[in-house]
């Protein structure tokens, strides 16, 4: 399963606004995307889950993409990860 | 027509109809499904999207920052964790009401494991619940009523949840039938200038739709009154509202005697809004505030910038009163006193935390030296919770040796009013914060809900306190500066000036109000104003005896 490792560039980390921008194009993907932090998955679609993972800024963390077009949704999640939404 | 009384906020009279706040919903009972899980999941499937619906076209509607907060809330209705986990329980025979109320609790206490920022979102993820079970159990959701007609909202009191989504072009006023004149609903209704009364018992009982007129000078709620008395209270309301409206401009009172309003701020994001609302400088710039998430001391570099920006904002010689870090017990900064304590609001905080690490104030004040060498705004500096003449004669030293030009303290514990006349021999001026001077001096802790109820700052002990530094600032001719939420109660404002202050200080949008009460008063009237509170002999009366002086 195609998979990229980034780090979190949001100055306070994936929460509230960011998580929201970042879900919302995981759900949009029409395909399951995985998000991984220290070992524990959660489904990227899911706004709670990806809260649930405590991410901050700086954090590294996997992208897991299964399905058509998995380099391109990796792209582009990639992209959203690595702005700082609360600049 | 009946009349009901409660504490009241303001001097405004309106007249509107009841809108009542429901009830927070009670916990869904564990009783067993009699439906089966299919027609369980059915409900659930249809009252998250309704919700969802809902609260994406409330979103719509609000634009802006208040849509941000709303979206987020939607994604948490439609979130497919949250419904895997919710299925699992209506899968093990749950109803769908606790279903969703213990799937959601699960996040909740997730959110407030995680502690922080995300702590605080817990109460939009209870939000969201409640809405998610009053549509399942076929009832209004919980939170503010919405309507396209201003109206009186009547609830229990509010919580800091409910207050953020007032739509203040709506609410005429708040009516509570709980909460006293410190409860977050009076400190909200202060800020935002909502005329409130609290603590109006069978306030509750009042229909909605029911046309009342609320009087938050007197705390009287008049209901179904007659054709008469509504044309009369609304001639009233409205020679009160346009008292209100005075032109934005220098603080004085009835004689022409001058008394400065001041913003009080915690970040130089406000200035604007401050200087539109007219205030006339800062007398409380809180610098806590911009470093609470920080793990370690702010830089002298990292200051430089903050307090530069504020001092532009405030150009050609205004006044800008800065406080040195406060550490508290209800602001802990780790960096500063990490040490857990059995009474932090008597420990080591304030000016005591920061001369326990003396370089991170030494840092702050050399980070102010230099935005005031470069601003020719009037940089006043000062230390929170200063107790004794020594402290004062020890901080302001520090300070003009790193180049402060003013230097102050705080008077915020009885020991330095009662010691004002050497106190201020040393210091250049003194502020008077009368939140921890109120729970100093009557000795109840601030963050206790159980003695919420002494935390009134007309207390006359309290005031005879402010008497004492208003005297000696005057025999010295030292400024005598209140800041706190004292200052922002128009009519404890003119009894604070008639007991010495010479400036005020309270949050911008309080300055409207109080700048139109001081000029209703001379020097004179403000004076037997205070007098009359001092004879009281407690919070309530001192109250009363201020109101029974002013004009009918």
């Amino acid at each position: 399963m195609p998979q990229r490792t980034v780090v979190v560039a949001s100055t306070h980390g994936l929460h509230a606004r960011p998580a929201a921008i970042f879900t919302q194009a995981a759900a949009k993907a029409g395909v399951p995307v995985q998000l991984t932090k220290n070992g524990k998955s959660v489904n990227a679609a899911s706004i709670l889950g990806v809260i649930s993972l405590g991410i901050d800024h700086g954090d590294e963390v996997q992208l897991s993409v299964d399905g058509e077009g998995a380099e391109g949704v990796l792209d582009e999640l990639e992209g959203l990860l690595t702005t700082d939404h609360d600049a | 027509m009946s009349t009901l009384t409660g504490v009241g906020i303001g001097r405004a009279l309106v007249v509107g109809p009841v809108l009542r706040m429901p009830d927070r919903l009670p916990e869904p009972p564990t009783l067993p499904s009699t439906i089966g899980p299919d027609s369980e999941k059915d409900r659930v499937t249809g009252a998250l999207a309704a919700t969802a619906q809902d609260i994406r076209a409330r979103g719509e509607k609000a634009g802006g920052k208040a849509q941000e907060v709303l979206e987020a809330q939607a994604l948490m209705a439609d979130d497919p964790t949250l419904r895997s986990d919710i299925d699992t329980r209506v899968d093990n025979g749950a109803t769908a009401e606790r279903a969703v109320f213990e799937a959601f609790a699960g996040f909740r206490d997730m959110l407030v494991g995680l502690g922080g920022y995300m702590a605080e979102r817990a109460t939009d993820l209870d939000d969201v619940a409640q809405r998610v079970i009053a549509r399942l159990s076929g009832v209004p959701a919980p939170g503010v009523p919405e309507s396209d007609t201003p109206f009186v909202l009547v609830a229990r009191d509010l919580a800091p949840a409910d207050t953020a989504l007032l739509d203040l072009e709506k609410v005429l006023a708040v009516v509570t039938s709980e909460g006293g004149p410190t409860s977050h609903t009076a400190i909200l209704a202060r800020e935002k200038s909502i005329p409130a009364i609290v603590s109006a018992r069978g306030a509750l009982d009042l229909a909605d739709g029911t046309v009342v007129i609320a009087d938050s000078s007197t705390g009287e709620i008049r209901v179904a009154p007659d054709e008469e008395q509504l044309s009369a209270a609304r001639a009233e309301g409205a020679r009160r509202a346009a008292r209100a409206s005075v032109p934005v401009g220098p603080g004085a009172l009835a004689d022409g005697t001058r008394v400065p309003l001041l913003a009080n701020l915690g970040s130089a994001d406000g200035v604007d809004a401050a200087v539109a609302a007219g205030a006339e400088g800062v007398g409380l710039f809180r610098t806590e505030f911009l470093f609470l998430d920080a793990k370690t001391a702010p830089t002298v570099s990292q200051q430089y910038a903050h307090y530069a920006k504020l001092l532009r904002g405030f150009p050609g010689g205004k006044k800008v009163v800065v406080r040195v870090l406060d550490a508290g017990a209800d602001k802990p900064l780790s960096f500063l006193n990490d040490a857990p304590e059995e009474n932090p609001a008597l420990g080591l905080r304030g000016l005591r935390a920061l001369r326990a690490t003396e370089q991170i104030l030494r840092d702050q004040l050399t980070a102010l030296a230099r935005a005031q060498s470069e601003s020719d705004a009037d940089l006043w500096v000062m230390a929170p919770m200063v107790s004794t003449v020594e402290e004062t004669r020890y901080f302001v030293a520090l300070a003009r040796e790193l180049g402060i030009r003013t230097a102050g303290v705080m008077v915020e514990v009885p020991s330095s009013a009662l010691l004002a006349d050497r106190v201020l021999l040393e210091a250049d001026f003194a502020s008077i914060g009368t939140n921890d001077l109120t729970q100093y001096t009557l000795a109840a802790d601030r963050l206790l809900g159980s003695v919420a109820s002494f935390q009134d700052p007309w207390h006359p002990a309290v005031l005879r306190l402010v008497r004492e530094v208003g005297r000696a600032g005057a025999a010295l001719g030292k400024p005598v500066g209140i800041c706190g939420e004292a200052a922002a109660d128009p009519l404890l404002a003119v009894v604070l000036v008639g007991l010495g202050a010479t400036s005020l200080s309270m949050s911008p949008s309080a300055l409207g109000d109080v700048r139109a009460e001081l000029l209703q008063h001379t020097r004179e009237q403000a004076v037997a104003l205070a007098e009359a509170a001092l004879g009281a002999e407690d919070a309530a009366g001192a109250r009363a005896a201020a109101r029974a002086l002013l004009p009918v």
